[in-house]
């Protein structure tokens, strides 16, 4: 497998390195750069580009059924064909863009708030760090069958404790239109408390100085965070912004075992993960299923590198 | 590993004496696990099942005969479903000679309809082993207390019986069934069936908007938003369908029979010494309910222990091994069987009868027959998802009708 048993063919008397080292030394020398990265790499190759390459080639064949049969290529029309679906594919875009987008705002928003709040030792601090970052370790499925239950519109809790209230029973993800503000909520409670624990390291790493500079400034609570906490977390919160955006992008777990194949019946939930997941193992279009990988892939990328262009800019 | 003696009988030559075995969630596993040891000892051959969740195994199987893996021997899987799929690309291996030659196993002996599903292109690609029928699970008591003797025998008296059933019980629904967009369209199969419908008619050609399947489309719809359980969820397979009404929260439930043990048995149902079955009930074309073979056992055609196999397949399907199946309530494909009396004398009695019933005048398949059936059972399953939604189910089948027959003119080019 690695690279580096190659070179070994070359006789073992040479190894002890003379003055003007082997040949083979002379070449390990000169390109060192290379040889060091080349485990690195040849993993990233196997594992990485050769599956996308490959993704990429069945994108533009008409791969179905089996990816053993034959196919033949028909270039681009794929891509023509799923750029114009507006009954799966653009609703499946939007969906996972709003998605994204609502859950990266409330995620951020909150554990921003909630990151201050643990920021300043109190008592019973431990305990509460370590009930706030529980649902991170669950099991996104698992924490999907539980919300399953809990928002069960016949014999689920939720709906029991709206009625404590007056209020009555709501369909929660079983409504057309309340299913996807309901898985939201759901990677909202999984997930804000990662952001928690991004922007709590960076708050612990910031200097205590400018703080203090500014309170002898006579600057408000808010003025403080808004004019001085704030732009030198500035850098955290694009990282935890970064991360949390892709992983959220990329939501299938949760979204699969609420709502099952297809997003649900009216593909409520359907992101575009799910629509390429359907695609080819419900439907075995390998082509298709290929093609909107693809273009989700290069969203992604697009995304990430909005971002870290982001981030350069604000770190000079 | 235990004592594996090499003398395994005739043909012992070939193949590893580990038989790797794919099986699906479901009773008759349970059986066949429990009966294992049996087999091992007779076979000298030493058996590892793997066993998943219908989508589970779905999935898994795309993914290792797309890939051409051998590390599956024996396969549990869905004739209707992927048995066309499968035999297309090759995966499921020629058993025509085997199963033909095998005086012992009688292959003649397999219901005609079942061997009709699992033979592609005249060869013999699987053995039926479950065989499926719809029938009604009602609630006795609530159906005494609501003043009526016997199980609607028509699908009219179905309506008229759950709108009094639910009107004298607040909070129990007066029908469930599944809802699910693909899931619901096997038992709703049976409904068109009944309205005098199919989903293909005899020239091949789609047939989801003639006016009884509109009727049929509308009138399971319809009861779901009228009796069902309320906030009816649009995504319920069996097992959602099956809790609502073991939880005593629904007074009738159309669905296979083959399930009938999650609500007969008291660790599973609170409602087990009520529960009643009666066959399906009659439409304006009569009771029709479907009779289809749900599982079959095949061998992976890049197995390279195919003669072990065949030996799992010969006792796992063989007479001896579908009787007690059949006895421990998974009605099987074996005629000699279902001849026997006492195959069905575990089954509740008025389960026997409604099965008797719907093996007489069922039709054999109860979802389209096409290659690409999870894509057809959406395109077909989209009218009743609106029908229960409460938007013009007409339209939507005049809608799914195009798109049925434009996916059949794909699939037959």
């Amino acid at each position: 497998m690695s690279t580096l048993t190659t070179p070994v063919t070359t006789s073992p008397e040479a190894r002890p390195v003379p003055p003007e080292g082997s040949a083979w030394s002379r070449w390990a020398n000169a390109h060192r750069k290379w040889l060091f990265a080349a485990p690195a790499m040849t993993f990233v190759a196997v594992l990485i580009v050769i599956p996308v390459v490959w993704t990429g080639y069945l994108s533009l064949t008409d791969a179905e059924g089996s990816v053993r049969a034959e196919s033949e290529f028909i270039g681009f029309q794929n891509y023509l064909d799923v750029l114009r679906d507006t009954d799966r594919f653009w609703p499946a875009v939007w969906r996972t863009v709003a998605f994204t987008g609502v859950v990266l705002l409330v995620e951020v928003v909150l554990g921003m708030a909630i990151a201050l709040l643990l920021w300043r030792p109190f008592r019973g601090e431990r305990w509460v760090r370590v009930a706030i970052l529980l649902p991170l370790v669950a099991t996104p499925v698992a924490v999907g069958m539980m919300w399953r239950l809990i928002f069960d519109p016949n014999i689920g809790m939720a709906n029991q404790m709206l009625g404590w209230f007056g209020i009555g029973p709501q369909p929660w993800l079983a409504g057309q239109h309340s299913a996807l503000p309901t898985t939201m909520f759901i990677d909202i409670w999984q997930w804000t408390p990662m952001v928690v624990l991004i922007l709590l390291a960076g708050l612990t790493s910031l200097s205590d100085e400018p703080q203090e500079a500014a309170l002898i400034d006579g600057a408000s609570t808010w003025q403080r965070f808004r004019h001085v906490t704030l732009p030198l977390l500035m850098p955290t919160v694009i990282v935890a912004i970064l991360l949390r955006g892709i992983d959220a992008l990329k939501t299938f777990d949760i979204l699969y075992a609420t709502k099952g194949r297809g997003g649900g019946s009216f593909h409520e939930v359907e992101t575009l993960n799910v629509y390429a997941y359907g695609l080819s193992f419900d439907y075995n279009d390998y082509g298709v299923s290929s093609t909107v990988l693809i273009i989700f892939f290069l969203i992604i990328i697009g995304v990430m590198w909005a971002l870290t262009y982001r981030k350069k800019g604000l770190e000079r | 590993m235990g004592l594996s003696a090499c003398g395994g009988g005739d043909g012992g030559d070939s193949g590893s004496t580990t038989l790797r075995v794919t099986l699906v969630n479901h009773v008759w596993t349970e059986n066949i696990k429990a009966a294992l040891p049996e087999f091992e000892k007779q076979s000298g051959l030493k058996v590892e099942v793997t066993q998943l969740g219908e989508d589970q195994l779905s999935d898994q199987y795309n993914v290792k005969l797309n890939a051409g893996s051998s590390d599956i021997d024996v396969m549990m899987y869905r004739p209707l479903q992927e048995g066309k799929l499968f035999a297309k690309n090759k995966y499921l291996a020629d058993l025509t000679d085997r199963a033909k030659s095998d005086s012992a196993f009688e292959f003649g002996d397999f219901q005609a309809a079942p061997v009709q599903a699992t033979t592609y292109e005249d060869k013999v690609v699987g053995i039926p082993i479950i065989t499926e029928q719809e029938v009604l699970y009602y609630r006795k008591d609530l159906l005494e207390k609501s003043g009526f003797s016997a199980p609607p025998k028509t699908l009219d008296e179905l309506k008229a019986q759950a709108a009094k059933v639910e009107a004298d019980n607040p909070g129990v629904a007066g029908f469930v069934a599944r809802t699910g967009k693909a899931a619901a369209v096997t038992q709703f199969s049976s409904f068109l069936y009944s309205f005098g419908g199919d989903f293909v008619d005899a020239n091949g050609k789609a047939s989801v908007n003639t006016e009884q399947a509109k009727q049929a489309y509308a009138y399971y719809g319809g009861l779901l938003r009228d009796h069902g359980p309320e906030n009816i969820s649009t995504d319920m397979s069996w097992s959602e369908a099956m809790a609502i009404f073991t939880q005593g929260k629904a007074a009738f439930y159309t669905e296979a029979n083959s399930l009938y043990k999650n609500a007969t048995d008291p660790a599973k149902s609170k409602v087990a010494d009520t529960v009643g079955f009666a066959a399906f009930p009659a439409g304006p074309a009569g009771s029709k309910p479907y009779n289809i073979p749900s599982w079959a056992l095949g061998v992976n055609d890049a197995s390279e222990n195919k003669d072990n196999a065949w030996k799992f397949i010969q006792w796992a399907a063989g007479k001896e091994q579908s009787l007690a199946q059949q006895k421990a309530g998974v009605p099987g494909a074996r005629a000699s069987v279902w001849a026997n009396p006492e195959a069905t004398s575990t089954y509740p009695k008025d389960l026997a009868e409604a099965t008797t019933v719907s093996t007489a005048n069922g039709v054999g398949h109860d979802r389209p027959l096409v290659v690409k059936v999870a894509e057809a059972r959406e395109i077909v399953g989209q009218p009743i998802v609106d029908a229960i939604t409460g938007k013009d189910s007409a339209a939507s089948a005049d809608a799914a009708n195009e798109a049925f027959q434009k996916f059949l003119d794909d699939e037959s080019k």
